[in-house]
């Protein structure tokens, strides 16, 4: 297959096309609204479905229809948009229906802006709707991720019956760049459990109800033991630059981008900085960080919010090592050079702390 | 006979719904007897045999408790 | 040659529907949502369509409907059923996919979904329990209650001037272009309730022919938390809500061409 020039936006919606999806349910909502009007053209060419919904409200519900009958189906939104869905994917992980979506982050709270930023991970990452559940969240940096992490939604949608989300934001919709789309996949089989009509056959039901309540302490128990299946198996991370590096920079998808040129600079300063990128949000690569946090002497959290996935660092790395954050909120996209200064401040501060340390008889009683 | 009903015991609620409906009245709540609910369900009473077999009861019951028999020529 | 007469045999020519599950409904005696999820089945089992019909469940006192009913089903979000009943037909074009709703869950919080359903003139048929009330959460009001009549949230009689008066949909929907059959019937006595299992099949016709959106309001009663007793409650329906709703047809589905398949 070619090398083309994509629209991440476009990407994500052909590559969602060829990995097999039979139904788009959507909403316009900058800056995703591209992939709508994709969909809009291509999905009746394939003779396939296709809505623009009256909210995302109903799109979600739409989306958990027909994933209840059996097809791969998807809807897209940002930020706000992505709000009004919370119920619809509560309905769907209680349910157990497979599904994508996919979130192009702007700036927040409330309507905020069609900026770029990162502002939903708790909100995805956590579940965002009520109740115990997960998604898996897959964190895209690049418009070629965007294509390949989207099949890989759908895949693990279906093999664990949960909702993949793909976490990207306004940047990584918007840009172009050259990547690769797979050829066309067949469509998948109905699976047994799917809505279709009960013809020789007992009746099916999708249902997220389960009025006793043992009953759903069981059904919980089943579905963190699925959660667990998928921590244990699905994790993927990068790692940029970390055999040797001293400052461990952790940042997903645009910062993640923008810290490796901020690496590139400090490096050339002699300032031993690498990058942890998590490409999995949801299972977190928590080995890795602790992995990590045992070799730095500190880390940088770089986010484009106001500290969301540094509580996860934090939690993980449980003191061992500093952490520290920088963000840029608004959807005001963080500079290189502001990231640069940020890891050469930590390094400074490592630095300290360890000439201190060395010499524990200089320090006031 | 020209007709006959049965109340299903397990599923009547003794709404007495039927009972109205039924142009010769011949339904009655069964005040003597509870079924497994703990209600008075409703029953035929018919020793006249007068029964046509109309439907109005199992149509006005809401649990479909009721069904009707009708003589059909052998 | 004469031919004796036989003992007449008793058939059963009214029997409990194939399309039931025979699990006892946890509705309240007298409650006419029974009648409603009768008619339906009797429906489905005539036209042959039990293996090829998806229901899909609402929010309200009929949220267990799929315990009840003998076919594929899904449970959906409170007033979000027209919305999943999309995705499901849009996914199973050639089944049969009705939703069941509550007044709450239709009027209310599913406004939005059942008014675009009907724009996108979606080939789904939507069973809308009218019984001017909130039965599931304890008997408050909602938009189809009537002017002054008494519920848990409005213990003084609902004021028209602060909550507005009844909100017909039927008459709403007919408006819009992408329905096909809009008609309401009440189920408060034996003539009602079998002038509406006709329109219950109607509307389920007028989804095999694919021309568009099929609803069937049934005036229903609350006997519980109307504080009246089933008959009385009938009576409420025929006397108090008649006059409100009016039966009738809203949307009627164009003739068949002379020589075309019904």
């Amino acid at each position: 297959m070619s090398t083309e020039l994509l629209k991440g936006n476009v990407a994500f919606a052909e590559a969602a096309v060829r990995a097999g999806c039979e139904a788009y349910f959507g909403y316009p909502i900058t800056p995703q609204t591209e992939a709508l009007e994709h969909m809009a053209k291509r999905m009746p060419e394939l003779g396939r479905v296709f809505v623009q919904a009256e909210s995302e409200v109903a799109a979600i519900n739409m989306v958990y229809g027909a994933a209840a009958a059996g097809v791969r189906t998807m809807t897209s939104s940002s930020s706000p948009g992505v709000s009004l869905m919370m119920e619809g994917l509560s309905y769907m992980a209680g349910s157990e229906v497979p599904a994508v979506l996919v979130d192009v982050m702007r700036g927040g709270p409330g309507l905020g802006n069609i900026a770029p930023a990162q502002g939903d991970y708790l909100q995805i990452v956590k579940g965002g709707g009520h109740g115990d559940y997960k998604m898996i969240v897959l964190a895209p940096a690049n418009v070629q991720e965007m294509i390949d992490l989207t099949l890989l939604a759908f895949d693990l949608a279906d093999r664990y019956r949960i909702v993949s989300v793909l976490l990207a934001d306004g940047s990584l919709g918007q840009m172009m760049e050259g990547a690769t789309l797979p050829p066309m996949r067949p469509l998948a089989e109905r699976p047994a459990w799917a809505l279709s009509g009960a013809r020789d056959r007992d009746t099916n039901l999708v249902s997220s109800i389960h009025l006793d309540p043992e009953e759903l302490a069981r059904f919980n128990d089943h579905l963190q033991a699925k959660y667990a299946e998928i921590e244990a198996n699905e994790v993927r991370f990068e790692e940029h630059r970390l055999d040797d590096a001293r400052v461990g920079v952790v940042a997903f998808g645009t910062a993640a981008r923008v810290a490796k040129t901020a690496i590139a600079t400090v490096r050339d300063e002699g300032v031993a900085a690498g990058l942890l990128r998590p490409i999995t949000l949801w299972p977190y690569p928590e080995a890795a960080l602790r992995d990590l946090a045992e070799r730095v002497d500190a880390l940088l959290v770089v986010e484009m919010n106001a500290g969301q996935m540094v509580e996860d660092v934090r939690r993980v790395v449980e003191g061992r090592v500093p952490v520290r954050f920088f963000g840029r909120t608004g959807g005001v996209m963080p500079m290189p050079e502001e990231i640069a200064d940020a890891i050469r401040e930590v390094a400074g501060a490592s630095a300290a702390a360890g000439a201190q340390q060395a010499q524990p008889q200089e320090v006031n009683a | 006979m020209k007709g006959t009903v049965k109340v299903d015991d397990a599923l009547c609620k003794g709404c007495a719904l039927c009972i109205p409906v039924c142009p010769k009245g011949l339904l009655r709540v069964a005040t003597e007897r509870f079924n497994a609910r703990g209600v008075h369900p409703a029953e035929l009473d018919d020793p006249a045999e007068l029964c046509s077999g109309c439907e109005q009861c199992a149509v006005a019951c809401p649990e479909a408790a009721i069904t009707v028999y009708r003589a059909v020529k052998a | 040659m004469t031919v004796l007469a036989a003992e007449p045999l008793l058939t059963p020519v009214y029997e409990y529907p194939e399309s039931l599950t025979h699990v006892p409904t946890h509705y309240c005696p007298g409650c006419t949502h029974g009648v409603a999820h009768r008619l339906i089945a009797e429906v489905i089992d005539e036209m042959g369509i039990r293996q090829d019909t998806i229901g899909v469940a609402s929010v309200g006192c009929s949220v267990f409907s799929y315990r009840y009913f003998a076919t594929d089903f899904a449970q959906a979000a409170h007033g979000r059923a027209p919305a999943m009943a999309t995705g499901v037909k849009r996914a199973n074009p050639d089944k049969f996919v009705f939703t069941y709703q509550g007044d709450g869950d239709l009027a209310s919080i599913g406004a939005a979904e059942i008014l675009h359903a009907a724009v996108r003139g979606e080939n789904i048929t939507v069973f809308f329990v009218n019984n001017a009330i909130y039965g599931m959460t304890g008997g408050q009001m909602a938009p189809t209650t009537l002017p002054f009549q008494r519920t848990s949230s409005s213990p003084d009689g609902r004021d028209p001037a602060t909550t507005g008066a009844p909100l017909r949909m039927s008459e709403l929907l007919a408006q819009v272009d992408g329905t096909a059959y809009i008609a309401r019937r009440s189920l408060h006595d034996v003539v009602q309730i079998r002038r509406a299992k006709k329109a219950i099949r109607r509307a389920l016709e007028v989804q095999r022919q694919g021309i568009g959106l099929s609803m069937v309001e049934l005036l229903s009663s609350c006997p519980t938390n109307w504080g009246l007793a089933p008959d009385a409650a009938l009576k409420f329906i025929r006397d108090e809500m008649v006059p409100v709703f009016p039966l009738g047809d809203f949307k009627v589905p164009p003739e068949p061409e002379a020589g075309a398949q019904a």
